[in-house]
């Protein structure tokens, strides 16, 4: 399987070329836009939030800290819901050339992986360039970073693919997926620091898989210090888990995928 | 030698109660299907090198699932399809394109995507751009084009490399008569290659003009696999009678392979044809080009029918239609006849063939086409040659008219 993904290397990657490329072209800020959603999201929360509910970050006197804790998260989240939707609705949208053409189908969720890692990347260097823009430089914590990336995409392409599958099969599941997306995000500190949350609801962070992870964005992009490496258990357990199985039900789903498109 | 070898090759699209029930099967559990529809069904052939092989068949007949099961992108239910080298299809011209990537961009990814290596698509490059004949656009953005242009950028990439086996589904329709031409010749290259080539098209003079056999397909079963004349004609005959019970298709080779195929319902029917010289009466096998011929047909009506329609139709030795028309274009359609009636036709005309073998069909039938109320209808009920006695050698089916005016 490996293999034959590997041959497909260069469809891959043209691939992904063509996706950004689509993206980008012919809109008068090209490249721009992919940063300015988050930053006017991040700004319309930083008024909304940070003046009007006075919220407050603890353990931080980093200037304008609270626009750079909502746009780590923001970006954290970005990457897992980028590429959990458009793993679940790829096969839909590729039906033509999956029925038309015989090649490796799991080139079309590794493409789309592969576009948001990128996207991400890029996203990254700009909210660096805009974090010392704002007085901000994060530190050594840094470099654990990629920990949170990689574990954010398996989860994201696991989920999706498993979910991507089932949709072709029950079309509702993305619709209902953009909605338990919405709840999930809230559900998720990323808006609000997480010791804002009740006593009561701390049981909800601790099963949800994305929270660590968007802690570790908000520690190495803001606090500048180490995660807990037992919040990452769960993450990594459920990002390989979930990968493993996406790849056994891909395959197994495959003959049939084609025969409902 | 057989390059592709199908054997009962079936497939099978599965209803079940519901989708967990369809999730648990993937996994092992004994689940039954509620439904199950089957658009191929023990379909076998097979295909030597250099054959080249029609597929025709109605829609919905499974001709498009049969294509896409030897492709390889859906997968049998039963059976097996192998090829002994490289299957290329072209099942729709412009799969995978990126609009904003440009024609030679563009060759690279869906190249890729097709599964040729880079190395080997840089090489096919000048091939590509010289073969699609769209100039500086090549290097234009996709979507700048036009249709005609991005099928010709396809089907020069769907072509650049020779294969074992050639399966095109339709899509020679598409751009102008000259790169049609152009596409039509560069699959009788392959042919001539030994690439075996399978084809799905509607139009029959593409099946005559290009197969060596024909499979008719009906109802996801092989219905008819002979000779194109035969399998054509025999398709024919089936549209015209499908809405009839009173089915009936008789068929037998004539002398040097003609093939006589006969159908319709008879409510009227054709006692005789004969070709006759206009001057003396007398039948004739033989007409010399530029003669004036006379086909005499007979018609006795054993039913009652509203409205009566005869048609004629002349065919080369290739099948080729060199001239047709019936009375219902002329204004001479016969109404209310009674059975026992007899009908004598004398059609004139001026014999302006060229040298060869050519086959009369006749047709009786109501309004402008022999699809509805086919009553009988006679492919190659008379064969004859046509010779030039007068005229300095000619080329072709048509005696035209010309003059050269040479000056220098």
């Amino acid at each position: 399987m490996f293999r034959t993904l590997w041959q497909y290397r260069h469809f891959i990657i043209s691939s992904i070329r063509g996706d950004l490329k689509g993206r980008f072209v012919r809109s008068r800020l090209g490249g721009l836009w992919f940063i300015l959603h988050p930053l006017a999201q991040a700004l319309i929360f930083s008024i909304v939030l940070s003046e009007v509910l006075k919220a407050r970050l603890p353990d931080t006197d980093a200037p304008a800290a609270y626009p750079i804790y909502l746009l780590s998260g923001m970006a954290a989240w970005s990457l897992f819901s980028e590429i959990l939707m458009r793993s679940m609705t790829v096969f839909i949208e590729q039906a033509p050339v999956m029925k038309k053409i015989a090649f490796p189908r799991l080139c079309l969720p590794i493409i789309v992986g592969g576009t948001a890692l990128i996207n991400h990347l890029l996203l990254l260097v700009a909210l660096f360039v805009i974090f010392i823009f704002l007085g901000h430089i994060p530190g050594r914590a840094l470099v654990l970073l990629p920990v949170g990336i990689v574990l954010i995409a398996a989860i994201g392409f696991g989920l999706g693919v498993i979910l991507g599958v089932v949709n072709v099969f029950i079309r509702d599941v993305a619709q209902v997926m953009t909605i338990v997306l919405q709840l999930w995000y809230w559900l998720t500190p990323i808006v609000y620091p997480v010791n804002v949350l009740p006593e009561k609801y701390g049981f909800l962070i601790g099963l949800n898989p994305i929270a660590p992870l968007v802690a570790l964005y908000q520690d190495a992009l803001l606090f500048n210090r180490w995660p807990d490496p037992g919040s990452l258990i769960m993450p990594a357990m459920l990002g390989l888990a979930s990968m493993a199985f996406a790849i056994v039900f891909f395959r197994r789903a495959s003959p049939e995928l084609i025969d409902v498109l | 030698m057989t390059v592709l070898s199908v054997s009962n090759l079936s497939k099978c699209y599965a209803s079940y109660a519901s989708n967990l029930e369809r999730f648990a099967g993937w996994f092992g559990a004994p689940v039954k299907p509620t439904e199950e529809f089957w658009p191929v069904k023990d379909v076998s052939f097979s295909l030597s090198a250099g054959e080249a092989l029609g597929l025709i068949g109605q829609n919905g007949a499974g001709k498009s699932t049969l294509l896409k099961l030897i492709t390889g992108t859906v997968r049998p239910t039963g059976g097996t399809a192998h090829a002994s080298g490289r299957i290329s299809a072209i099942l729709e011209l412009g799969l995978g394109f990126n609009p904003e990537f440009t024609g030679r961009q563009n060759a690279f990814h869906a190249g890729g995507l097709m599964g040729l290596s880079q190395a080997r698509l840089s090489e096919l490059m000048p091939y590509i751009e010289d073969f699609a004949e769209i100039g500086e656009f090549f290097d234009q953005p996709l979507r700048t084009y036009s249709s005609g242009m991005q099928a010709r950028l396809a089907f020069a990439l769907a072509t650049a490399e020779r294969p074992e086996v050639l399966i095109v589904d339709e899509v020679l329709s598409v751009g102008d008569s000259y790169f049609q031409h152009k596409s039509f010749d560069r699959i009788r290259s392959f042919k001539a290659d030994g690439t075996s080539i399978i084809l799905v098209t509607h139009s029959m003079g593409d099946v005559r003009s290009l197969c060596d056999r024909v499979i008719l397909l009906d109802k996801g079963h092989v219905l008819k696999d002979g000779p194109p004349d035969e399998v054509v004609d025999y398709y024919n005959a089936l549209i015209a009678t499908k809405e009839n019970d009173k089915l009936t298709v008789e068929q037998r080779r004539e002398k040097d392979q003609w093939l006589y195929s006969r159908s319709g319902t008879k409510a009227v029917a054709v006692e005789s044809v004969a070709l006759t010289d206009s001057d003396s009466g007398a039948q004739i096998k033989t007409a010399v080009s530029g003669q004036s011929v006379t086909v005499r047909t007979r018609i006795v009506a054993k039913e009652d029918i509203p409205e009566l329609v005869i048609g004629f139709m002349l065919r080369d030795r290739a099948g080729h239609t060199v001239w047709g028309t019936n009375t219902w274009h002329t204004g001479q359609v016969l109404s209310n006849i009674t059975a026992g009636d007899k009908v004598e036709c004398r059609l004139r005309l001026a014999c302006a063939l060229g040298q060869g073998s050519y086959g009369l069909s006749v047709a009786l039938h109501t309004g402008d086409v022999h699809i509805d109320n086919n009553y009988d209808w006679i492919e190659n009920i008379e064969v004859f040659d046509v010779i030039n006695s007068d005229r300095p050698v000619f080329v072709g089916t048509s005696r035209l008219e010309h003059a050269f005016e040479i000056i220098r």
